[in-house]
């Protein structure tokens, strides 16, 4: 009767969780993997991933390539390409441990590297913004170029761990119980339109940006023929990838504030817009003309992180579950109520985020190494619940 | 050449005449003599002859636009496809037989209109789209907003955004932009060629459903004035009716270099359509031939339509958007990449199977590429280079539904120009005798008698009618692809599948096969 199983449950979706503590003190990973383990009805053991910030405080300047690999020779390939194109200060296979119902899992490794560049290019770029531009440069290389290896993390003094399992086996596998970190986030996986892979789960990341996501992106083609015109391409058969490369785009390199990122990915209705002051109406008209390939359509709840903050978003029309709560420096976001409740059952307040309305929790200034902040919002650095506009 | 040698005594039997393409078939019991029929058919098939009280029908002359047919108030009449029949041959079909009888017949060359009617590959029927089915649900355009408000013109590749009075502001206003409420415009039919009644319809029908009409080269009419934030003004190569008050009549203007249905000729008005209205309108003496040279003479590269581009511009104080209209051939993307560069705010590509009022048989059938191909790969071509953004991109030629539009749009396609559609709607059967000037229905004639067979008011309803209806079905198709607006499906080739087309076909399309 085991066939029936599958069959007779009837439930979809992905579980998600995310917690950020505002002064950058570290959380164990037991939280998040309690947390995200209250969800287990929401995956199907077909993929499961955490983010961790803040997990390499001593090699934080480097830039942290989490690499999984099918092969040996597909990590000989990657080595040889970063011995050319970074310094490599730090390489060891990423701990893991032999894990109950994981068969077959593809090699880790983490490698702590920082860009090489040639001739006077060395001069210009070094230590500067470059930097990351050649970083994702080089990560679409070694996603589209090197047979069965993926990078599936490449930020500063942060991680994701992913694969195929329960959340409880993917923790156990990656040991995530042995990490601390100031932002965690949490997939557990119930995958429809692409396979059950390693590389397919959640978080998927560039740069330090990571995304877990819970929903089907339905502009999926447009955003991914919207990214390639800017040199992002889509490998890992995914929806969710397209998120974390439109963030990378319209955060950092068009230097978007976070609130119109967001603005531009869940936008209002023109309806709405049409009854909006003069001003106000412009912006969002232009955003909508200019980032339209740049919406998502479809019904999701995602959270994204970086190096400084933890953000939380739904569709236009909120089509899938997303509750935010706060219990002093610590803010919590998860698919269900009870997933925070887990791990913080008193919280000061819990609320369930608007349609299209950003939550976005930001670090203190000046907290952590290396520190981004992208909320450009006069006075609201560091709420918690910040709507679509500032004041 | 030499000169042609003809007998003028012998009377020369006409081929052509002998073989008519339909036949009128009257039902004595039904028909009461109301000699409607004769009134309404302009081509004189039905003739009345008053001394024997009696009504007969010339065949040869029906062109089967079915006018007696739907007028006749018993519906006596029958219009069908004449059943006489030559040996079968595979090669030798009744078309080309009959089309060397016209031209043995007459010498010159074989004259039609609408569109390609050869039956070239359609891809439209051999590509399916997407529904929701579990995984996310389709939304009810009727419960939910569903949007297809499109924005054409140039637009930055990034914003920036500044910070006022504790709100987020534009640092720079956008580049100057036409809002499309939906994105179904009317493609260029000049005036001449088709009614004044027509275009009535068409400038009111454009304002009520929010989106843009184009005037084509033949001018403005004076009552056309009161549309102008609807109208798209048309620079053809006989710059016919262009004045400077023209040019700011509407919120953009065309340069027309091609079209689908004749690409690499100009237009042919002929003197019997231009009556005084249109002579005034177009600039030109009554009676007298209105024709469009094949390039335009201050044309003869891409670094003179530049030229011409920004002349309009400069004309115009930079405030209307210029278009530039190509016909859809073999080396569109590259075509289409120059005129990009060349400063376009939007292009326009008409393709193989699009519509005209006049065009030389072989030119309609045989010139040009389908426009599916043609917008899929300029809308690759342009991405690639990355100057996609810089230019809108309007595709037209061959739509026939509210599907084929969806499937423009998601090969690439900002917005769309319907014409024949328009046309249908208005009561046209597809005759395909424009040309003639003496559309029994009224619309592709000046004649003032047959105009009044449409006037401005049906045309109006029924145009509006029909796109009303095509945008509710866009929005369900939306709606099921779990989409909200139509930004999400521009470009989004994932929605579509192929059904039977090849390797190299999908490949340019962007498309994979159904089941893949
Ligand atoms: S041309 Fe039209 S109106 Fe005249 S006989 Fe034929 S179908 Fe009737
Ligand atoms: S517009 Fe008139 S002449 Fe032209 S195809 Fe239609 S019915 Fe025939």
């Amino acid at each position: 009767m085991e066939f029936l199983r599958g069959l007779s449950k009837d439930i979809s979706g992905c579980g998600l969780s995310g917690v950020i503590h505002r002064k950058g003190e570290l959380i164990p990973g037991e939280i998040i993997i309690k947390s995200i383990c209250c969800q287990e009805e929401r995956g199907n053991g077909l993929g499961a991933g955490f983010a961790a910030y803040g997990i390499y405080p001593d090699l934080a300047d480097y830039y942290a390539l989490h690499v999984m690999a099918d092969h040996r020779k597909a990590l000989e390939d990657v080595e040889e390409l970063l011995a050319h194109r970074t310094y490599i200060t730090h390489e060891e296979p990423i701990p893991t441990r032999r894990t109950p119902g994981i068969e077959d899992p593809p090699l880790f490794k983490r490698y702590f590297v920082k860009p090489k560049y040639e001739g006077e290019a060395r001069e210009l770029c070094a230590d500067t913004e470059d930097e990351d531009d050649y970083m994702v440069s080089l990560v679409m290389e070694i996603n589209t170029k090197i047979d069965g290896a993926y990078v599936i993390s490449s930020g500063k003094n942060m991680g994701a761990f992913k694969g195929v399992g329960f959340p409880h086996q993917i923790a156990e596998f990656f040991r995530i119980e042995e990490y601390k970190a100031y932002i965690w986030t949490a997939h557990n996986r119930f995958p429809t339109n692409t396979p059950g892979w390693w590389g397919g789960a959640h978080p998927f990341t560039i740069l330090d940006w990571s995304i877990v996501h819970n929903g089907e992106i339905s502009s999926y083609g447009t955003n991914r023929r919207y990214l390639e015109m800017f040199g992002y391409h889509c490998t890992l058969l995914t929806d969710t990838e397209v998120v974390a490369y439109l963030l990378d785009l319209l955060i950092r390199r068009h230097r978007l504030p976070v609130e119109v990122a967001c603005l531009a990915l869940a936008p209002p209705f023109w309806e709405e817009i049409d009854r909006m002051p003069e001003e106000e109406r412009e912006l969002c008209t232009a955003v909508r003309a200019v980032y339209g390939g740049a919406m998502l359509n479809g019904p999701f709840a995602i959270l994204f992180a970086y190096n400084g903050g933890l953000v939380g978003l739904n569709d236009r029309v909120k089509l899938r579950p997303l509750v935010a709560a706060e219990k002093g420096d610590l803010v919590y976001m998860a698919s269900e109520e009870a997933a925070i409740r887990a791990i913080c059952p008193d919280p000061d307040r819990v609320w369930a985020p608007k349609a299209g309305e950003p939550v976005i929790v930001e670090l203190e200034p000046g907290v952590i190494p290396n520190q981004r902040s992208y909320l450009r919002g006069q006075g609201k650095r560091t709420e918690a619940s910040v709507c679509r506009y500032p004041g | 050449m030499g000169e042609k040698k003809t007998t003028k005594k012998k009377k020369v039997p006409q081929w052509a005449s002998f073989f008519p393409d339909f036949i009128i078939e009257r039902d004595p019991e039904k028909c009461i003599n109301c000699r409607i029929c004769v009134k309404e058919c302009s081509y004189g098939a039905h003739i009345w002859n008053a001394k024997k009280k009696e009504l007969s029908e010339d065949h040869t002359k029906c062109v089967g636009c079915h006018r007696c047919e739907a007028m006749c108030p018993t519906r006596a009449i029958v219009i069908r496809r004449n059943p006489s029949e030559f040996r079968e041959h595979a090669v030798w079909t009744p078309w080309f037989i009959k089309n060397v009888y016209k031209q043995a017949d007459q010498g010159g060359v074989l004259l039609t209109s609408t569109g390609c009617a050869v039956p070239f590959r359609n891809y439209f029927d051999h590509l399916v789209l997407d529904a929701c089915q579990v995984t996310n649900p389709p939304i009810d355009p009727l419960r939910e907003p569903m949007e297809l408000r499109t924005y054409l013109g140039p637009k930055p590749d990034a914003l920036e955004v500044e910070i006022k009075d504790g709100r987020f502001r534009l640092k720079e206003p956008l580049p100057r932009q036409i809002k499309l409420e939906v994105p179904i415009m009317f493609a260029a039919m000049s005036y001449g060629a088709i009614s004044l009644h027509v275009h009535q319809g068409l400038a009111r029908a454009a304002r009520d459903l929010g989106t843009l009409y184009n005037t084509g080269e033949g001018g403005l009419h004076a009552s056309l004035y009161e549309y102008g934030s609807n109208t798209i003004v048309q620079c053809a190569s006989g710059r016919f009716g262009l004045h400077v008050d023209y040019l700011n009549a509407g919120v953009a203007i065309e340069i027309k270099i091609g079209q689908g249905a004749k690409p690499g000729i100009g237009g042919h008005l002929p003197g019997e359509k231009v009556t005084e209205e249109i002579s005034k309108t177009r600039m030109i003496p009554v009676g007298a031939d209105a024709i469009s040279p094949a390039p335009h003479h201050d044309i003869y590269s891409i670094e003179d339509l530049r030229g011409l581009i920004f002349a309009l511009k400069e004309a115009t104080e930079y405030k209307k958007l210029v278009f530039v209209k190509i016909a859809a051939v073999h080396n569109v993307a590259a075509i289409a990449s120059g005129i990009v560069r060349a400063g376009a705010d939007v292009v326009v590509i008409d393709g193989l199977k699009g519509g005209t009022g006049a065009a030389p048989t072989m030119f309609r059938d045989y010139i040009g590429i389908p426009i599916e191909l043609a917008v899929a790969a300029v809308d690759q071509r342009l991405r690639e280079e990355g100057i996609r953004n810089r230019a809108s991109l309007v595709a037209s030629g061959g739509i026939r539904s509210s599907a084929d539009v969806i499937k423009l749009i998601a090969l690439g396609a900002d917005a769309v120009y319907i014409g024949t559609p328009a046309l249908i709607a208005c009561g046209c059967t597809m005759c395909q005798h424009c040309f003639t000037g003496k559309c029994p229905w009224g619309i592709a004639t000046n004649n003032p008698e047959l105009i009044k067979r449409l006037p401005p008011e049906v045309a109006y309803e029924k145009i509006y009618n029909l796109v009303h209806g095509w945008a509710h079905e866009m929005k369900e198709m939306l709606g099921a692809m779990g989409l909200n607006s139509i930004e999400s499906l521009r470009a989004n080739r994932d929605k579509l599948r192929a059904v039977g087309l090849t390797e190299t076909e999908m490949k340019i399309l962007g498309v994979k096969h159904a089941g893949e």
